[in-house]
């Protein structure tokens, strides 16, 4: 696997707005690894979810910025065909806050019972192949990845 | 995000077309708020959308509720990775998808 040097860099406030250059700047990377739209359209929307979340709770109010660090690397095909893999990582000084310890919502629910909350992490954490957290020197630190 | 609206009577149905995401959900929430009054059959035609995201699935769950209340509702034209979604998140047993 490569090294985080390896991992292309931007770094935007976080805000809503600048989700388009973040999701764009992985899925040319994607696009150029030869992803099949189908992972390219995944990969979106988990970096929506997961950007969106930083956006909207790490800086409670006020504004301060993201990185968000994209590479693929090779991989050993386990029998799922896939090859490649692409490693997203966004960090934020803001509050601590663990997205994973977020319990599932009950899927089961019927609409009037279903709540609105913590469905965005839930499709993450379904749709990638591995998902981390953690808080180290003042920063939220998330990771996923997803084979393909 | 284009929101198209065919009105007949009480039956109303909004084709979207692009993406429903953080940026664009808002702008179904205010259409919807405008013309949910007396309809008794909604429908969303979605053949020409590409991507939802959750802020999306949000929307259609709030709508799912007010139809529940005056009418019924139903899905249609959904792609394959919509549906995709729509299965991982239970929406299927939710929503009405043809």
């Amino acid at each position: 696997m490569n090294s985080a040097e390896d991992m292309k860099a931007l770094t935007v406030q976080a805000v809503d707005e600048n989700l388009d250059r973040v999701q764009g700047m992985v899925e040319e990377m994607l696009e150029g690894a030869g992803a099949q739209i189908k992972v390219i359209y995944t990969v979106a929307i988990a970096i929506e979810e997961m950007f969106v979340n930083v956006c909207h709770y790490a800086y409670e109010g006020k504004t301060g910025d993201v990185k968000v660090e994209a590479g693929i690397f090779e991989c050993e095909d386990n029998g799922d065909g896939a090859t490649h893999g692409v490693r997203i990582r966004l960090t934020d000084s803001g509050m601590p806050y663990d997205p994973l310890a977020k319990e599932d919502p009950d899927i089961t629910l019927s609409a009037e019972e279903r709540s609105i909350g913590g469905l965005g992490i839930y499709m993450v954490k379904k749709s990638m192949d591995s998902v981390d957290y953690e808080y180290s020197d003042g920063h939220n630190i998330f990771t996923m990845e997803k084979r393909f | 995000m284009e929101i198209v609206k065919k009105q007949d009577g009480s039956n109303l149905i909004i084709s979207l077309e692009g993406r429903l995401d953080t940026t664009t959900a808002p702008q179904l929430e205010t259409e919807l708020k405008q013309s949910l009054d007396g309809v008794q059959a909604l429908e969303f035609d979605l053949a020409k959308l590409d991507y939802i995201s959750s802020a999306g699935l949000r929307v259609l769950l709030s709508a799912q509720k007010t139809m529940n209340k005056q009418g019924e509702m139903k899905v249609t034209g959904a792609n394959d990775e919509l549906k995709e979604i729509f299965d991982v998140t239970g929406f299927v047993d939710i929503l009405n998808i043809e």
